[in-house]
């Protein structure tokens, strides 16, 4: 349940163009993430996702257009990837108190809820590519974010760790009423997560439901006819999991045919 | 004697804690292109009557100003930082022949003459040191997430370039101060060789920048005792120390059977 009762939108990206020299990466760009939904960013590679995403943190500065956060906005970032320096010695408990100290209490509790409870002093070198992840994910919970955002967050994950992972962003926002907006490679998986789908390719292309989005022409230029079936079959295993809670795998879900679309809730 | 302990234990208290950060940033070659300019410093600063440390300070910061400027412009950094380090190096080295009149000893600046250490130079040392360590120490949060990744820092409201820019300030006054102590030729040593001895043994980074405080403020007395005893130059002999407990710290991990 939403702890802060915001209305106001938690970031708005407005005629948002970047160029990096004479090539333009991004143009007029309109994005606007809300309190409590999760809006995922899919596209091809070179589409600008990356890039939107570091607009937003400030990282990349744009030639036209504006991102305006929601004041004191809290953000909770997960990289695609964190390359730690071998020289560095880190626990995950001391990275989980990276940059604000957390207190010893709370750094089980955000591990337990990123699904990794009994890592906290280990080192972050000796984890699990899984358990990496879920450890950026807990230090981005602790900062209890308004704003969840994660670049494709699940990459070397294999496809079950992947539905495992976005479950348990299912269960934060859920938890918490944090806005999530996120990135992913992981067309199927996170398009049944998502409330709302943003495909880009240099612009926006289409945007809304996952069903509006996959039936668009335009993202299935992109990305071909195929992903529609299989969006049908991920959207299934997502209302179910939804009652059950599986860990992983759902294949034996793969032989049904009904349709669940009528149904879904969105 | 004790003016020469005092002022090789501040600089090893203040720089190993820094090294840690030149060490995980990969920053090595930096901290030699800062420290070979600091050269250039000198020799301007003897021709216009300054104090060395001012001109060496001044010199320093600039230098890494610009390498932290034109960095990703289309060399790789390593490149740059070869030909900025080297080329600071070779000016100063030609600007000081153009000084008239003194007759300067330009080894006490390439290798230190921590024996000449005089009262006023202590206090820069230990006023340096003091500001490095207040520096780093409170800045310590913001400079390890930044040092972890930009964005995540970002993220977090923390401007990735303002910490760059704490830990160039930082190096230049290490810079500055450590000329005396050893040397700009052999500071980079200072900074890097206690930090890399006291990785194997620590767990958080913490830990990593206490330890190597240790490590480089023992390497500057035993050091200093050991060129004492043997009547070799100082600067070299607290480096070699070093070098020496660098290579006992690998020891353990060697005979540990590999699995």
């Amino acid at each position: 349940m939403p702890r802060d009762t915001v209305t106001a939108p938690l970031i708005t990206a407005r005629d948002l163009t970047v160029r990096f020299g004479d090539t333009t990466v991004l143009h007029d760009v309109d994005l606007q993430v809300n309190a409590g939904e999760i809006v995922t960013l899919v596209g091809p590679n070179g589409s600008g996702k990356s890039t939107l995403i570091a607009a937003i943190l400030g990282g990349v500065r744009p030639s036209r257009g504006r991102v305006e956060r929601a004041a004191r906005l809290r953000i909770g970032y997960v990289p695609q990837r964190l390359v730690l320096d071998p020289t560095l010695p880190m626990t995950v408990a001391r990275f989980l108190s990276l940059p604000r100290r957390a207190s010893a209490a709370r750094v089980p509790a955000a591990l337990a809820q990123a699904g990794v409870p009994d890592i906290a002093g280990r080192q972050m070198a000796d984890l699990s590519g899984g358990q990496f992840q879920r450890a950026l994910l807990a230090r981005a919970i602790l900062e209890e974010p308004q704003l969840l955002i994660l670049d494709e967050a699940t990459a070397g994950l294999d496809q079950p760790g992947a539905a495992a992972f976005y479950r348990r962003i299912e269960d934060v926002r859920r938890e918490t009423g944090c806005g999530v907006l996120m990135v992913s490679h992981d067309l199927h998986v996170v398009m049944s997560a998502s409330d709302r789908v943003i495909c880009l390719n240099g612009h926006v292309c289409c945007e809304g439901t996952p069903e509006v989005v996959a039936n668009a022409p335009d993202y299935r230029r992109l990305f071909g006819e195929g992903t529609r079936g299989a969006l049908a079959l991920y959207r299934h295993h997502h209302d179910h999991t939804h009652f059950h809670d599986h860990a992983a795998g759902h294949a034996h879900h793969h032989g049904h045919d009904h349709d669940h679309s009528k149904d879904a809730p969105h | 004697m004790t003016r020469a302990a005092l002022a090789g234990i501040g600089t090893g208290l203040a720089a190993a804690p820094l090294g840690c950060f030149v060490v995980w940033r990969r920053m090595a070659y930096f901290g030699d292109a800062t420290a070979h300019a600091a050269i250039l410093g000198v020799a301007l600063s003897l021709a216009l009557s300054l104090p060395v440390v001012a001109g060496a300070l001044v010199v320093a910061l600039v230098m890494a100003t610009v390498v932290t400027l034109i960095s990703g412009r289309g060399y790789a950094m390593d490149t740059l930082l070869g030909v900025m380090a080297h080329s600071a190096l070779a000016f100063g080295l030609v600007g000081v022949t153009f000084i008239d009149g003194v007759r300067i000893d330009l080894m006490a600046y390439l290798f230190g003459d921590i024996l000449a250490v005089s009262r006023a130079d202590l206090a820069v040392i230990w006023g340096g040191a003091v500001l490095v360590l207040g520096l780093i120490g409170w800045r310590w949060s913001a400079l390890l997430t930044a040092t972890l990744n930009a964005d995540l820092a970002r993220a977090a409201g923390i401007d990735p370039r303002r910490e760059q820019l704490v830990l160039t300030l930082a190096l230049a006054v290490v810079v500055a101060m450590a000329i005396k102590v050893v040397g700009v030729l052999l500071i980079t040593a200072l900074l890097i060789i206690p930090a890399a001895t006291v990785r194997p043994f620590a767990t958080t980074p913490e830990r990593m920048g206490v330890l190597a405080a240790i490590v480089g403020m023992a390497s500057a007395w035993i050091g200093l005792r050991a060129s004492f005893a043997l009547d070799t130059p100082t600067g070299p002999t607290i480096v070699c120390v070093a070098a020496v407990l660098f290579s006992l710290s690998t020891v353990p991990s060697t005979l540990r059977p590999s699995s």
